[in-house]
């Protein structure tokens, strides 16, 4: 039970990361990792959400009808959100300001419908409230790593802790601009999937169709 | 479990989730709004005292609020006014409201707000010896992509920037965004907004301000990469000061009759 239990917390932060295998939740992966802090809160607050609602969700599987199953899972995930953006406004109101709507669009981010639709009813609550957290951590391990490289190269500091001093302030260091807009963090995460994908050949997928080559070899 | 796929277990299921989930949010909404009204309003009053460079990191935001005192202008005469009280006049809500605000004809509107509010709130600062000490009105126009929500804090003198600030904006990270760079806004810090006449000459300009010509008191370095934006804090601040905004209201003050 205890080696299951370390699986299922620490498979999806490398070996089934839900970013960088499952590539779900890449919006916002894009959105809130501009600067350290704001994708610290984010990451708190998927996985939070992630974790309730998959232990909600397993404590009435049984009780679901399946041809509901989706409504029931989005009012629960919907609730959690509303909860947690309302505490995030009540205690941290200046980074709530920053995550403005991405925290209410945690309930269309896939990793919490997919890991209650896929884990939660089909298995007893605590397994489900740690596949929940599990799969927060993944998420979260990849916000991190985007963020801080974001942050870094496109305004030189760590959590607003300056490290290298830009050159608009008298430093030398000239940022990225690119950085700081949301696309840059497209190229960082594909070439996250692209390291680990180099170091752990088994998560690469296997080719579903080859391109046929338009001409016959030899028929010039 | 088989029966889980009747009508009747479906819509109990339904009403109870609902029921549930309703408690939960309502809950949540009712328990932290306190907390949550108490938050906007100790941010508001941190951005007008980091709008006017009084801000001090680590004392408590109500105590350096006390020596400013919130009042109401009449845009039209330039007076102060008390037909609304001003703690509870909600600004940005007035200027949708047809009662409270009027369309601003086109050829006027460079800051393009589209309405103009009737009452303005005002921030004065009370100096020890009585006499204002300094005076910060809210400013707002559109940039590149976004109306650009802020504060700009005069001197003494009513003519002397003392500092500006924009609390809300979604310009271009790193480029129009660098309206929050604090070295920039520091480069506002005591450049004249009239001339002799009274007439609104302080500029943005392209480049940066020649500091050894006398009408570099006029101008402030434009943001690199930002003309628009550049242009519109341009504009928002010939109208806010000008004889649509708060010229009036400044020169009754300055002459002691507002």
């Amino acid at each position: 039970m205890a080696e299951k239990t370390r699986d299922i917390l620490l498979k999806p932060i490398l070996s089934n990361n839900p970013i960088a295998l499952q590539i779900l939740g890449i919006c916002s992966a894009l959105a809130v990792t501009s600067k350290l802090s704001v994708a610290l809160v984010m990451c708190i607050a998927l996985t939070s959400v992630t974790a309730f609602s998959n232990l909600s969700i397993s404590l009435i599987r049984n009780h679901i009808p399946s041809s509901i199953r989706i409504i029931v899972q989005m009012t629960i995930v919907a609730s959690l959100v509303i909860v947690v953006d309302q505490f995030l406004r009540a205690y941290a109101y200046e980074i709530s300001k920053q995550l403005s709507v991405f925290v209410g669009l945690i309930i269309t981010n896939c990793i919490v419908m997919g890991r209650a639709e896929a884990y939660a009813m089909k298995n007893p609550p605590l397994p489900s409230f740690l596949d929940g957290i599990g799969n927060g951590l993944g998420y979260s391990a990849m916000l991190m790593a985007v963020a801080t490289v974001r942050e870094l190269f496109g305004s030189g500091s760590l959590f607003g802790i300056t490290i290298l001093p830009l050159a608009t302030n008298g430093g030398w260091y000239v940022p990225n601009g690119m950085l700081l807009l949301p696309p840059s963090a497209f190229f960082i995460i594909g070439g996250i999937v692209w390291a680990l994908r180099s170091v752990r050949k088994e998560q690469i997928e296997t080719p579903e169709y080859r391109l046929a080559p338009n001409t016959v070899a030899g028929a010039v | 479990m088989a029966d889980n796929e009747s009508v009747k277990k479906t819509l109990l299921v339904t009403l109870a989730l609902c029921v549930v989930c309703s408690v939960v949010v309502s809950a949540a909404t009712v328990m932290l709004r306190p907390l949550q009204a108490a938050n906007q309003a100790l941010d508001r009053k941190a951005n007008i005292l980091a709008a006017a460079g009084m801000l001090q990191a680590g004392v408590d935001v109500e105590r350096q609020f006390s020596r400013v005192k919130t009042r109401l202008v009449d845009l039209d005469t330039g007076k102060f006014t008390d037909v609304i009280d001003p703690l509870g006049y909600d600004q940005r809500k007035a200027s949708r409201d047809p009662a409270l605000s009027e369309p601003v004809p086109q050829e006027q509107d460079i800051a393009k707000i589209q309405r103009r509010v009737k009452y303005a709130q005002v921030y004065v600062v009370g100096g020890d010896d009585g006499a204002i000490d300094k005076v910060i009105l809210p400013i707002k126009g559109y940039g590149l992509w976004s109306t650009l929500h802020g504060f700009i804090a005069l001197e003494r003198d009513l003519n002397t920037v003392a500092g500006i600030g924009f609390y809300e904006h979604a310009e271009t990270p790193g480029l129009g965004g660098e309206v929050d760079n604090p070295v920039w806004k520091a480069s506002w810090h005591g450049k004249h907004l009239y001339d002799a006449d009274g007439k609104v000459v302080l500029k943005v300009i392209k480049g940066r301000a020649d500091g050894s010509r006398p009408e570099s008191a006029h101008q402030i370095d434009g943001l690199s990469g930002a003309t628009l934006t550049s242009r519109g804090v341009q504009n928002l601040i010939q109208y806010w000061l000008g004889g649509q905004g708060f010229a009036p209201f400044l020169a009754n003050l300055r002459a002691g009759e507002a």
